[in-house]
């Protein structure tokens, strides 16, 4: 059975295109069209509906003990506000999934992706053990909405008295928008400066239909899936299922950054490891030199063998280059190789390009 | 799903594909339904002018947003010429799909192709019944 979010009706009414992602029915794009979609958040803004996300809170006296050793940052430096991406890895360093931690007052909100929910809880729990922490299913009764794009700001602001200007990229407030208490993170998923939302869950639709409202004269549009994905495609970054998942480490997925080794956390030994050897195989940036749009299991080969997989790829809005992720085995993964992606039985040639293909615009 | 436009100055394919005969020469696109149901085009790979194109068979490949679907040829014949502007703004396929045509064909065996395409009312009851 298809899970729907408090906003499934507003969607519809929108002309929202329904499609099952994750196990919910979600809105693919709306009339105005995907293309459109993606270039109001490069240009303007853009608000999504990213309910499906979970999110659970942790708190309790062992709580950042806890969190130190059951994923990859260091969160001894985070202060209360502050957010950050990191990833959760088994013992063998490969990815369960990747997250986003949020430090707020008294407790932490951890963000997880929908299609790993269940998967995600049920490790968590497994490594509770002996710790003195409360892990609590915030899903069910928190929404999530993202504004993004270069308008952001100044629409948020005229819901709020609180100086949005004094929010840093990658920490969190928590508010009055709109007449709603929200946490609102300097966060998101799509290259641009803006804003992910926690709203009670009772409240959601009156807080869409107040920021649509807000930015309509700024070129704010609603956006659908297909938009989330080609603007963190062309940013770079990964999606679990794509470029990340339980066959993969993060030193392979060039999420080396986000690997804190001063301190013990599940999968340290093992990623050790893999960073004295050399890894199997590596996540590169390719662009087409070839005419053709690279997708998602598309071959990628060297004179005939076939060498990797493309986990991602499009004709990118943005910079109208056909661009593609792809694991490929060390060798071939500095930019300026030449390799082939095989599209429909055909060789088209390709070249290995530095990522991200956008340079994220953040504040 | 949307609604969706004919044009009474072709016939349609079950795969979606029109043709219009203009002074002997058969004129290849693909349909509202099609492309509504394709999202944003971003990419269109045509044949050769030359090539020998079959009716039902694939002669080129539209590329969306969301996939890559095959396009067929509704009438067998010579490819005399492309559509070159779909190159550099396919997106015309999405925006005015009865004029934005792939190729043309010099058929060689028309009447009995166009015989076994169906009219835009024929057309527009096949796809209420996909629905």
């Amino acid at each position: 059975m298809l899970q729907r979010t408090p906003l499934y009706e507003t969607h519809v009414a929108m002309g929202g295109r329904m499609v099952e992602f994750a196990g919910y029915e979600l809105p693919v794009q709306y009339p105005t069209g995907p293309t459109a979609e993606h270039h109001a958040v490069r240009t303007a803004a853009g608000l999504f509906d990213i309910d499906h996300m979970g999110q659970f809170e942790l708190a309790g006296p062992d709580v950042e003990a806890f969190l130190q050793g059951i994923q990859v940052w260091d969160i001894a430096a985070m202060r209360e506000g502050d957010a950050h991406y990191s990833l959760l890895c088994y013992e063998d360093g490969t990815v369960v999934d990747d997250i986003f931690l949020y430090k707020l007052h008294n407790r932490w909100l951890m963000i997880v992706n929908a299609a790993n929910r269940a998967k995600d809880w049920a490790w968590i729990e497994h490594h509770l053990d002996r710790f003195d922490v409360a892990l609590i299913e915030r899903s069910d009764d928190l929404a999530m909405l993202a504004l993004q794009g270069p308008k952001a700001e100044q629409i948020l602001q005229k819901l709020t008295a609180y100086p949005l200007h004094t929010v840093a990229t990658r920490t969190a407030i928590e508010t009055w928008i709109g007449g709603m208490h929200v946490i609102a993170g300097r966060t998101g998923y799509t290259g641009e400066d803006g804003f992910e939302l926690y709203v009670p869950i009772d409240y959601v639709v009156a807080f869409w239909n107040q920021l649509l409202e807000a930015g309509k004269d700024d070129g704010l549009l609603a956006c659908g899936l297909a938009a989330r994905d080609s603007l963190r495609f062309e940013a770079c970054m990964p999606l679990y299922g794509h470029e990340l998942s339980a066959q993969i480490n993060p030193l392979e997925a060039r999420l080396g950054w986000t690997v804190s080794w001063n301190k013990p956390f599940i999968g340290r030994n093992a990623l050790l490891k893999v960073q004295l050897e050399k890894p199997a195989k590596l996540l590169v940036g390719l662009e087409m030199v070839d005419k053709a749009v690279p997708r998602e299991h598309y071959a990628v080969a060297v004179d005939g063998a076939i060498i990797g997989h493309v986990t991602s790829g499009m004709k990118s809005p943005t910079l109208g280059r056909f661009l593609a992720m792809a694991y490929v085995p060390p060798e071939y993964s500095a930019p300026g190789t030449r390799l082939d992606v095989i599209v429909r039985d055909q060789p088209k040639q390709a070249v290995v390009v530095k990522r991200p293909f956008y340079k994220p615009k953040y504040k | 799903m949307a609604s969706y436009k004919l044009d009474q100055s072709v016939k349609y394919a079950k795969s979606h594909e029109w043709v219009r005969v203009e002074d002997g020469v058969a004129v290849v696109g693909i349909s509202d339904y099609a492309q509504d149901a394709l999202s944003d085009v971003v990419y269109v790979d045509l044949p050769e002018v030359g090539d020998t194109v079959t009716a039902g068979k694939q002669a080129a490949t539209v590329e969306s947003v969301k996939a890559a679907e095959d396009v067929n040829a509704p009438v067998s014949g010579e490819v005399i010429e492309v559509n070159s502007a779909l190159d550099d703004t396919p997106e015309i396929v999405n925006e005015r799909p009865y004029d934005a045509w792939f190729f043309k064909v010099k058929p060689s065996n028309l009447d009995a192709d166009l015989a076994a395409l169906l009219t835009p009312a024929e057309y527009d009851k096949f796809v209420e019944e996909l629905e």
